[in-house]
């Protein structure tokens, strides 16, 4: 998809002025259900600990580890596929497509997929792509991106996906315009379940490649990226680099905090293995399979100050509890990954040209960090954008001033403290009768919001100061 | 340069190091060999009867249903009762296990039992298991000859045999269950890990049964431990 990461401020104004859009996304209960399943599992922070530890130690060893899975993928008769590009990631799907004369392509959800565009450009050469996952099939209905990593749909209210449905699904005879989620599924199930047994070619995403036994993991709710895989000729992973883990024990500790991370499960109802194509004497499963690992600019955050985001597990925590995400939605961030994970990642793959905004689009309030099970420091990922922005002299004008002024200053205590005494006495004799203002010089985009409370007294480092009893040491 | 010589390279280069040396090399592989466990939780470690316990707990709290047999002779009635109380058609798809065939089920002459992988039209499934982990109320299906994956996603109703004596603690303990039952040999091409019947709550996060797997999930958990072949 094209990118619309520059244009965030228009997007974000127009998503807190939709109120459909305000609708759908005011009664999110993720974090209810993350905190109870938290509560559930004493060793949950320790676990946090040993998963942080297990992603480190692959990212040191990251080359050894991705030379051992493909041999252990090529040992059980599947194949790896290294791409740089997006670009070499859709050749390689479209080879294997091709390679078996596929004419339509179940899909399980993919963030890669997402990110290499693969739904467009299988339709562009003629094959047909069918997302699978409910909420990514009704945003393929509609033609739009996922708002959202885990919960694609999670933008739009029913009576949105109702109309969506009488539109699309009369095609298949269905003209009654439905109420209720539980028809809406029922109807797509039925549906879908034809595209399935169709299909000639499986794509689905991967949670997690085990070196140890040459496999990938899928975690879903609905089954969906099972019956891809299984009802194929073909299955195809679409992977990055920084899913590895070492073993199958590496592995468990990362799913006993993933579920509960994302949506308070203890497990999600299906984790599935894929360790090569089906056997001889199996009954059925895909014919050929093959793992297609995508860089696009990871690797080169590896020895970087954003090195740490390469753990990240894709669980949504983070989205989930960020104050800015809540309030616009997934869409206004303008690509594939919103909220906070998204803002530290695409900066790293779109540029900070493009993406810029996404790490000033935050308060730095510190609550992605303190939920997220690998421990990614985020904020602070985010600030260093912030720094490169500022090097690379992208930042408007009118902040630079002001953060050069500021430094001025800061650098001169005395100045500092002098000038800060001096205009919060101004500020304080001039709001004194109304005890704020509506409107301040140079602060015209803060006050348009909101009114700036006129200072009462001293400055906090005089009140600090008057304290004097070393709290500050 | 190829595009996997390439990555190869960028990586070590961004790593600041060469390829790894020998020794570094042979650590790696001893930890991959010796795959450490990391954190097991507490709740995992139970005596068996209290893994029993909590696997039926967890398993009910992720939606799934159970009945407790006391012993394989029983199955064909369970599934038959099963089949009744939810107005199902007496008719099931039964993984071609030898151990389930070996079943009576000629003591319900009314089920039609059909073996094979699942058809499109099948409304319930048979199929057994090769472990439960009591930590979270899971499954583990491992595909092969005796147990086709599409038993465990295409039919409405999936009905899983799981003797007491398959039923382990934590993860790790199913994983060292495979490994032995495997020998170091080919790994299977599936292994699913199934907690409670298919859902989805994409729609304003109400939750929904039955996206595109089963809509039940029935476990029987058959009290003996005999059965030495089926143990497989």
């Amino acid at each position: 998809m094209q990118p619309t990461c520059h244009a965030f401020k228009e997007n974000a104004h127009a998503a807190l002025n939709d109120a459909t859009l305000q609708r759908a996304i005011s009664k999110l209960g993720f974090q209810a259900a993350r905190a109870a399943a938290v509560a559930r599992l004493p060793e949950f922070e320790a676990l946090r600990d040993r998963g942080r530890d297990i992603k480190n130690h692959v990212l040191e060893n990251l080359d050894f580890y991705l030379e051992r899975f493909e041999a252990k993928v090529r040992e059980r008769g599947g194949e790896v596929h290294w791409c740089r590009t997006p670009a070499e990631a859709r050749e390689a799907v479209l080879a294997i497509c091709r390679g078996v004369g596929a004419r339509t392509v179940t899909k399980g959800k993919s963030m890669i997929g997402e990110e290499i565009a693969i739904n467009d450009y299988l339709a562009a050469n003629g094959i047909t792509p069918i997302e699978t996952d409910f909420g990514e099939y009704i945003i393929q209905l509609r033609h739009e991106p996922p708002s959202h990593i885990i919960a694609p749909a999670i933008h739009l209210t029913k009576d949105q996906v109702s109309d969506t449905f009488l539109e699309s699904h009369r095609q298949y005879g269905k003209t009654r315009r439905l109420a209720e989620p539980g028809e809406m599924l029922a109807e797509a199930r039925e549906i879908l379940r034809e595209k399935f047994i169709a299909a000639d070619v499986g794509i689905t995403g991967a949670n997690f490649l085990v070196a140890e036994t040459g496999s990938s993991f899928i975690v879903t709710n609905e089954g969906n990226g099972d019956l891809t895989q299984t009802l194929t000729k073909a299955h195809i992973v679409l992977a990055t680099p920084e899913k590895l883990v070492p073993t199958l024990e590496d592995a468990t500790t990362l799913l006993r905090l993933l579920a509960r991370s994302a949506t308070g499960q203890e497990m999600s109802v299906y984790t599935t293995m894929s360790t090569g194509p089906r056997r001889p004497d199996d009954l059925d499963g895909p014919a050929a399979y093959h793992v297609v690992i995508l860089d696009n600019g990871r690797t080169a955050l590896l020895g970087t100050e954003f090195q740490d985001i390469l753990r990240c597990i894709k669980c949504a925590a983070c989205l989930n509890h960020c104050p800015v995400y809540n309030t616009i939605g997934g869409h206004a961030y303008g690509w594939v990954y919103p909220g906070p994970m998204g803002s530290v990642l695409t900066p790293a793959i779109l540029g900070v040209e493009e993406a810029g905004d996404l790490p000033n689009a935050t308060t730095l309030c510190g609550r992605c960090e303190s939920v997220c099970p690998m421990r990614i420091p985020l904020p602070k990922m985010l600030r260093h954008w912030r720094e490169r922005e500022y090097e690379k002299g992208l930042s408007p004008p009118r902040y630079r001033a002001g953060l050069r002024v500021w430094a001025w200053f800061a650098k001169r205590p005395g100045l500092y403290h002098l000038a800060a005494r001096f205009g919060m006495s101004v500020l304080g004799a001039l709001g004194r009768r109304k005890g704020r203002f509506h409107r301040l010089p140079f602060a015209g985009g803060w006050t348009s919001g909101r009114d700036m409370p006129a200072p009462e007294g001293p400055t906090f480092h005089a009140l600090w100061a008057a304290r004097g009893d070393g709290a500050g040491a | 340069m190829s595009a996997r010589e390439d990555m190869l390279a960028q990586m070590r280069r961004a790593l600041g190091r060469g390829v790894l040396d020998e020794a570094k090399k042979a650590e790696l592989e001893a930890r991959l060999a010796a795959h450490p466990r990391n954190l097991v939780p507490k709740r995992a470690q139970l005596d068996h009867p209290a893994q029993v316990e909590l696997f039926i707990e967890m398993a009910e709290r992720a939606a799934a249903t159970t009945v407790r047999v006391a012993s394989l002779a029983e199955v064909p009635t369970a599934v038959a009762e099963f089949l009744a109380a939810q107005n199902l058609p007496a008719a099931i798809r039964l993984a071609p296990d030898p151990g389930l065939q070996a079943m009576p089920w000629r003591d319900r002459p009314l089920l039609k039992v059909e073996t094979g992988i699942a058809q499109p039209g099948d409304r319930a499934s048979v199929s057994p298991a090769f472990a439960g982990v009591a930590e979270t109320g899971t499954l583990m299906m491992v595909s092969g000859p005796t147990s086709p994956t599409t038993l465990n996603f295409l039919p409405e109703n999936h009905i899983v045999v799981l003797r007491a004596d398959q039923i382990v603690g934590p993860f790790e303990d199913a994983w060292d269950r495979l490994r032995a039952a495997r020998r170091g040999a080919d790994f299977p091409r599936a292994i699913n890990f199934i907690t409670g019947p298919s859902r989805s709550a994409d729609i304003e996060q109400q939750l929904v049964m039955g996206a595109h797997g089963p809509r039940r999930l029935h476990i029987i958990l058959v009290a003996e431990d005999s059965n030495a072949q089926a143990k497989a």
